[in-house]
């Protein structure tokens, strides 16, 4: 894929906002574009810089939401309010602005088909943004590899890409789970707790020597599903993870 | 206590890092494979522990905790502390996939 081939240093470079989506109430999609934008491998993420008029400098790391293509990308986004980069991302940022970023970058937290299964994808908050990347380049090409994705919210109204994933889940390779862990609809008969070892042996099944996991969130979600994961027999190694900080969940 | 806590809740993948990485390395080095030179253990850059990225970087040993790569920025001024590691092996071509 295009994203490996950049040889040498990878630059800053210039992007502009086609357009911005509204997922929940807290998080948003940037919808990006650049000619010079070589496209990405699902689960990789781009540095964003914003430099203000005195020259001060501030920088984060985005994960990228779309499927990878040359020219464009997604980027969805916590306008969590306290933050430096976020809150300027949601609120100022308007289409036609350019928006400078470094990426794609990390060869560590990627899936392509080549790679295997079965998938468990399992997702906190906004977290969900790289896996989503990986759900939708496995439908754009067409993979049958079985992936399961176990999503963490806070309420029905929080989950983010809801009725995408609806969709996808209606392929019966695909099977969508949600949890939500601070309120439920009436008549919600999912999970209403956090991720647990136990959550993760039912979704998962009969262990098979494939399969690879993916841990995308905050950092003490990811901490204790990949612990877990362990515990309930999958090699480390096969556990990949992905950490947020304190924030995204 | 309080810092023990804030570390635990905000430490990050080497993967994060790997941007600013870039800056040093002829390339993308999250997934290069470092040997720590506190315990032995070969992990991929990607998978260490990342923490301070506002100031450069530390990519702790997710087995032992070792320091195993020390980035820090002055200005344009970039410094590598790798005493923490016994090798860094690394793909140079682009022909990875």
């Amino acid at each position: 894929m295009a994203g490996t081939a950049i040889p040498g240093r990878l630059g800053w470079q210039l992007t502009r906002l086609v357009e911005k989506q509204i997922e929940t109430p807290r998080v948003m999609t940037l919808r990006l574009e650049s000619e010079a934008w070589p496209g990405h491998l699902p689960g990789q993420h781009v540095d964003i810089r914003l430099t203000a008029e005195d020259g001060y400098q501030a920088q984060r790391s985005y994960s990228i939401a779309s499927a990878p293509a040359a020219g464009r990308l997604d980027l969805t986004i916590e306008g969590l309010a306290d933050g430096e980069v976020s809150p300027y991302l949601s609120e100022v940022l308007r289409p036609g602005d350019h928006l400078e970023l470094r990426g794609p970058i990390g060869g560590y937290f990627t899936w392509t088909e080549a790679n295997g299964g079965p998938l468990l994808l399992v997702g906190g908050g906004s977290g969900v943004a790289p896996l989503m990347s990986m759900l939708r380049y496995r439908e754009a090409i067409g993979s049958d590899i079985p992936a399961t994705l176990l999503y963490s919210s806070r309420s029905w109204d929080e989950i983010i890409f809801r009725e995408e994933l609806e969709r996808l889940s209606a392929d019966p390779a695909i099977s969508v789970i949600h949890t939500l862990t601070r309120s439920h609809p009436d008549g919600w008969n999912g999970y209403t707790r956090r991720i647990d070892a136990a959550m993760l042996a039912e979704a998962t099944g009969e262990p098979e020597s494939g399969r690879l996991a993916y841990v995308c969130g905050p950092t003490q979600l990811v901490e204790n599903v990949a612990s877990a994961l362990v515990s309930i027999g999958y090699p480390p190694a096969r556990v990949k993870t992905e950490r947020f900080g304190p924030t995204g969940g | 206590m309080g810092e023990f806590e804030d570390e635990e809740t905000t430490r990050l993948d080497g993967n994060a890092a790997a941007g600013v990485l870039t800056q040093v390395f002829c390339g993308e080095p999250s997934g290069a494979l470092i040997v720590c030179a506190g315990c032995g253990a070969t992990s991929a850059v990607g998978a260490l522990m990342a923490y301070g990225l506002e100031l450069g970087a530390i990519l702790r040993c997710p087995h032992c905790d070792t320091a195993v790569l020390r980035l820090g920025a002055a200005g344009a001024t970039m410094w590598l502390d790798l005493r923490g590691a016994v090798s860094l092996r690394m793909r140079v071509s682009d022909s990875a996939s």
